[in-house]
């Protein structure tokens, strides 16, 4: 046996991102948002912005981001973050600056300040993670939550008549004019992660080559809201969710035109 | 290994990588057990100090080091080199 590395094995070709920071997390087991986390540190570390990057977190389960991500990161109230990034952007053009936020963050309560930003034609990133229940406050019922989906505020599943449908944040925030980019990516299999990874990268790409407003929305899981094992939660993303949210990219600017 | 000799195939393979699985971090979730292409990584018997049953690398001689159950695990509690 050689004597560098694990069991003469030299090269480490995977460990954990320099931007996240070494804590156990709060998320519960096969949360997606662990691997959400470490996406976003990958490509803060691939770009070398950990510096000069402001974060903003929102309430819910994303809301711990701070002590999760090695980087500045700013607390706004409820669903208001694409505002506070605004206000950040604008007063320090110079720093990168993204959100990270959940569905009934940014497509209940935070709807109008993220379609707003994304008309104004912010230069900011938007990362959404999509699970179709309010994770943290206990499993409610979300303006994602997909048809029939029994939660504890819809117990006998989710009615159109009543609730109406899920709303599709990545394909109307593609239609805006000031959106430079917007995607959705699931993280259930490993090729699915490596595409999230590509479409996340391309979304700072974009913020650094001041494009525009980008956001990537995640399909991601809730196994404990769900009532789900892991396993069975990512097949249900795989299935019922990826038919109804179809995953690809919506819209990519080419080049910065301002019309 | 012996009936594989007896059937012509070849023997004792060198694994070509190797993944260390953080005992206390990991949340027994399960979602390398399914990731991974060889079933090198199972489920262990030991509760952890967060309560729960971690996993462990079960079967070192058949990993390849693809990195696969690293990219899948929520959280980042898989190290592995090749």
């Amino acid at each position: 046996m050689k004597e560098k590395g694990k069991g003469g094995f030299g090269k480490n070709v995977y460990r954990r991102p320099e931007s996240l920071v070494d804590v156990k997390t709060h998320f519960c087991p096969g949360c997606h948002h662990g691997i959400a986390h470490k996406i976003l540190a990958e490509t803060i570390d691939r770009f070398c912005l950990r510096e000069k990057t402001v974060g903003v977190a929102c309430v819910g389960c994303s809301v711990f981001l701070y002590d999760y991500i090695d980087v500045d990161v700013a607390e706004a109230p409820h669903g208001r973050a694409p505002a506070v990034a605004t206000g950040v952007k604008r007063a320090q053009p110079d720093r990168f600056v993204f959100t990270y936020q959940g569905d009934g963050d940014l497509a209940a309560i935070g709807t109008s300040e993220v379609i707003h930003a994304a008309n104004r034609g912010e230069n900011i990133t938007v990362i959404f993670v999509n699970n179709t229940t309010y994770g943290m406050t206990g499993g409610q019922m979300a303006p994602t939550t997909m048809l029939g989906q029994k939660t504890s505020t819809s117990p006998y599943g989710r009615d159109f008549r009543k609730d109406g449908y899920p709303i599709k944040m990545a394909e109307l925030l593609a239609t805006l004019e000031g959106t430079a980019y917007s995607a959705r990516v699931a993280t259930s299999t490993p090729a699915q992660i490596r595409k999230a990874k590509e479409a996340v990268r391309k979304a700072f790409d974009m913020q650094i080559k001041e494009m525009g407003f980008s956001i990537v929305e995640f399909l991601s899981t809730c196994p404990t809201n769900w009532g789900m094992k892991p396993i069975d939660a990512q097949k249900r993303v795989l299935g019922e969710m990826s038919e109804y949210f179809p995953l690809g990219v919506y819209k990519e600017r080419k080049q910065a035109d301002f019309l | 290994m012996q009936s594989n000799q007896a059937a012509g195939k070849s023997i004792a393979k060198e694994p070509t990588g190797r993944i260390e699985i953080d005992f206390e971090r990991c949340k027994a979730c399960e979602l390398c057990v399914f990731a991974c292409p060889k079933g090198c990584i199972e489920i262990g018997a030991k509760i952890n100090r967060q309560g729960y049953a971690a996993a462990f690398f079960a079967r070192p001689e058949d990993c390849t080091g693809c990195a696969i159950c690293a990219e899948t695990c929520p959280d980042v509690c898989i190290e592995v080199w090749r």
